[in-house]
């Protein structure tokens, strides 16, 4: 049982990779469980979330299932 | 109408606009860009990441929004994605229209959005070195210009 984190830009290089499996779970739990420091930059209000790749408006209540992938997307830097 | 590509692989600017051209032969004219890596300023080589259920679809998003804005015969945006070179061509964008005011704009509007809009993440090479690039402030000016 395993849900995905994927961070883009330079959130990968804090993270470590780009991609992080979790234990399903809210998503505020998960976060609470990472680095500080990354948690911090997730929380950046500026880094937007997909969800399955939808992007979602309200970061609140999010839940990951089994598979679930959750993308953290910072401000991009142009084409 | 519109041709809007995400390409992983280098494409050669002029082969395309020449098949554009071909395709539109009632435009009047035909605007294009061609954004390529900077040669000179120590980038050794410039590497553009995407977001796979967003990035193209929220490029072919942009061409439906310019191609109602404008009155165009037809609207290229082809855009890397991957490792890049200097003097390798990052992006192309061509309008074609009956009047060559629609094409200037049409593709000035798709450039400016592209640019601060689009789902790319960029990091450039230097010294060995890679960097992450952050948002410029200029971007988001140059979009301010169409609201």
């Amino acid at each position: 049982m395993a849900a995905t984190l994927l961070f883009l830009g330079r959130l990968e290089d804090l993270a470590g990779g780009p991609i992080l499996a979790v234990s399903p779970g809210a998503l505020e739990t998960i976060l609470g469980a990472l680095e500080p420091a990354l948690a911090v930059a997730l929380l950046d209000e500026r880094v937007r979330l997909a969800l399955n790749g939808t992007l979602v408006s309200e970061r609140g209540g999010i839940v990951l299932a089994d598979h679930d992938e959750c993308a953290f997307l910072p401000p991009v830097s142009g084409g | 109408m519109l041709d809007v590509r995400l390409l992983e692989e280098p494409f050669d600017p002029a082969a395309e606009l020449t098949q554009f051209a071909m395709l539109h032969p009632a435009a009047g004219g035909i605007v294009s860009f061609l954004g390529k890596v900077r040669s000179g300023d120590g980038v050794e080589a410039l590497e553009l990441r995407h977001f796979g259920p967003l990035t193209l679809p929220g490029m072919s998003e942009l061409g439906e929004v310019t191609a109602s804005r404008w009155e165009l015969d037809g609207l290229q945006i082809l855009h890397r994605t991957g490792q890049i070179l200097p003097g390798d061509p990052i992006v192309l964008v061509a309008a074609a229209a009956r009047h060559r005011r629609d094409a200037f704009a049409a593709a000035d509007f798709t450039m400016d959005h592209l640019k601060s809009d689009s789902w790319f993440w960029k990091r450039e090479r230097r010294s060995g070195t890679w960097c992450w690039v952050e948002p410029r402030a200029e971007d988001h000016a140059d979009i301010s210009r169409w609201s």
